[in-house]
């Protein structure tokens, strides 16, 4: 609204000119108030969290909004030396490695089957696909609990990472079909006439252009069986199978008074799944756009 | 179905033999290339699918089965005890509580993350300096570990802890709250934290979708006189409404299934001031070892996320369409 009155008074120029240089001085400053605002409200508590970390507990007690005084590691080596830190990240790396293969391998395999096909019942299927976006894991957790039970995968890794790559597949035909389907099929049949069987196809020249969509499923599955709580809650029982949020919980309720060195815990936490987004940003909100568009 | 599936599976590897035999591949697929096509699919489609209807669209049937016994979780199934478990659910005061915090999250959540991420996508959507650095950094809470930001958020938030003191050293000392141990506000902390964590998404979001929209419908507008207020107004917010709807679904059902921020962040308490349905259920469910009762209250948490999905493909997302049509003449 303030725009529009300064438009009116502005200067005798030409009008689009006169819009465009007001706008960007009452829109200009707004826009760097809540860039800055924004990135305060989103840094300084990751930083407060890595920072406290190497702080002693007397300290963060005194002053729980100052920088460290004395700076100490000890927080930071007791967990890089503790095995069960390193068991928590060896079982979430199993967890979410083995359910982003069985997203990649099965959700491109039916992918393709969508996408480089014609036949009966096609977007049935795809529908179908789509419709698992609206079962919510938490309210699957439930039976999926006592349908691991009746098949012996209860308090195991394997238990965690076969539902949480069976509810990642929806996301990832919504993102994967509509790319294959983007490939031009004149692509196809120019390899079929050269004698390239389908299979070679797909292996040889389709599934390189769609690296880019791949890359991105495989991400999106990654992390989000990595932060996956409620499911591991379920059916993890013995603490040797806990993933990373599991066991930073338990070691939060475990010694709630050494607070120093639940930040530094929380710190370590957060670190794999922020390493991967600073690394493959690209990706990832690539994939939450693409979700929107197909 | 199942049948039919085994039988193509079971002519799939010798035909593949066959051909490998008979040379050329395309001598055999000229002899029956149906049979292959069919093959071919069952293969690539059938594994993902049969995974994905196991553990997706099987559990809830298990759960509406399970939900209508009494039954700890081992052994057979508990005595059939009809609808009891859901008239104990739909009685039980902590019960409709939680739906009510479920349902004050989710319309909070779409209240006023939806108008607050628009505006800031709004305003940062031009180009300026650190813009691709500040979008990263907006999302970046997205991918943390809900569980973690809960802890983390559990750690500022206590007495004389680092959000107290920021406030006192602000001035604003008197405001200064028990914001986990006070019954009436620990729902909106809760929901100043989700948005933490989960605003930058919808800011990310919009922003791709404001990619979409053409800058020269823009400048045609302020060509013939419309003010920025006006272009946003009749431009750029009706281009982005398909975008806006999209957003307010996820939003939607994400909300509805809220736990690991509730309980880790408070637990549902103090008392059950902010449990939410998926809270409850662990509770009184799994933690209560009565399975057929958490069965029930799966059951209303599906039928609450489906009923909302049904009422939004009806009235919100089939206007897409014609947003769709638009874009494509516009």
């Amino acid at each position: 609204m303030a725009a529009i009155a300064q438009t009116e008074t502005a200067g005798p120029r030409g009008q689009s000119t006169r819009r465009r240089s007001t706008s960007r001085w009452t829109i200009m400053p707004a826009t760097y108030l809540v860039a800055i605002v924004a990135l305060g409200l989103t840094i300084v508590p990751l930083l407060l969290v890595v920072v406290n970390g190497f702080r002693t507990n007397a300290d963060i007690n005194g002053n729980a909004a100052g920088l460290p005084n004395p700076w100490v590691l000890g927080n930071y080596t007791a967990i890089l030396k503790s095995a069960a830190f390193w068991q928590l990240i060896g079982n979430s790396a199993l967890v979410s490695v083995v359910a982003t293969a069985l997203v990649l391998v099965l959700g491109t395999m039916a992918a393709l089957a969508l996408s480089q096909y014609e036949f009966k019942g096609r977007e049935f299927f795809y529908n179908v696909f789509v419709a698992g976006l609206l079962f919510p894991i938490t309210a699957a957790a439930v039976p999926v609990y006592l349908e691991l039970q009746r098949l012996g995968l209860l308090d195991n890794q394997f238990g965690v990472a076969i539902p949480e790559a069976a509810f990642g597949l929806p996301l990832t035909m919504i993102i994967l079909r509509p790319f294959l389907r983007a490939i031009p099929g004149e692509l196809r049949e120019a390899a079929l006439v050269d004698g390239a069987s389908r299979f070679r196809f797909f292996v040889q020249i389709l599934l390189p252009l769609a690296k880019p969509a791949l890359v991105t499923v495989g991400l999106l599955a990654f992390v989000t069986t990595w932060n996956q709580y409620f499911l591991p809650l379920l059916v993890l029982q013995t603490q040797s199978h806990y993933t990373l949020p599991l066991g930073t919980y338990m070691f939060q309720t475990t010694y709630s008074q050494n607070v120093a060195g639940i930040f530094a815990y929380s710190a370590m936490a957060m670190l794999p799944a922020l390493g991967a987004f600073v690394f493959a940003e690209r990706y990832i909100v690539a994939g939450a756009a693409g979700a929107v568009k197909g | 179905m199942s049948q039919r599936t085994a039988t193509e599976a079971g002519l799939g590897p010798a035909a593949a033999d066959d051909s490998a035999a008979a040379g050329p591949l395309r001598a055999h697929r000229r002899r029956s290339p149906k049979l292959i096509k069919r093959t071919e699919l069952t293969i690539l489609l059938a594994p993902g699918l049969i995974l994905f209807v196991g553990f997706v669209f099987v559990p809830i049937i298990i759960a509406a089965y399970y939900s209508f016994f009494s039954w700890g979780g081992y052994g057979p199934l508990g005595p059939s005890v009809g609808f009891k478990n859901y008239s104990f659910a739909f009685h039980d005061l902590y019960f409709i509580h939680a739906i009510e915090h479920t349902l004050i999250l989710t319309v909070l959540s779409v209240v006023i993350q939806g108008p607050l991420s628009i505006a800031i996508a709004l305003l940062l959507n031009r180009k300026f300096f650190g813009r691709t650095f500040l979008r990263m950094v907006i999302f970046a809470p997205y991918v943390l570990p809900p569980a973690v930001t809960g802890i983390m958020w559990n750690l500022m938030l206590q007495p004389n802890g680092f959000v107290d003191q920021v406030m006192k050293s602000l001035g604003l000392g008197g405001l200064v709250q028990e914001w986990l141990a006070n019954a009436s506000l620990t729902l909106w902390v809760n929901f100043v934290v989700l948005t933490w964590q989960y605003i930058g998404f919808g800011i990310v979001l919009l922003l791709a979708g404001l990619q979409g929209v053409p800058r020269e419908l823009k400048e045609a507008a302020s060509i013939d006189g419309a003010g920025p207020w006006e272009v946003t107004r009749r431009i750029t917010l009706p281009l982005l409404a398909p975008t806006i709807r999209i957003w307010g679904f996820i939003t939607v059902i994400g909300s509805l299934q809220i736990f690991d921020i509730v309980w880790i962040l408070t637990g549902g308490g103090p008392g059950e001031s902010s449990e939410t349905i998926a809270v409850y259920l662990y509770t009184k469910g799994v933690q209560a070892t009565d399975y057929g009762y958490a069965s029930a209250i799966a059951v209303v948490l599906f039928a609450f996320c489906f009923v909302f999905a049904l009422l939004y493909q009806r009235f919100a997302l089939r206007r897409d369409m014609q947003g769709a049509l638009t874009r494509e003449v516009g």
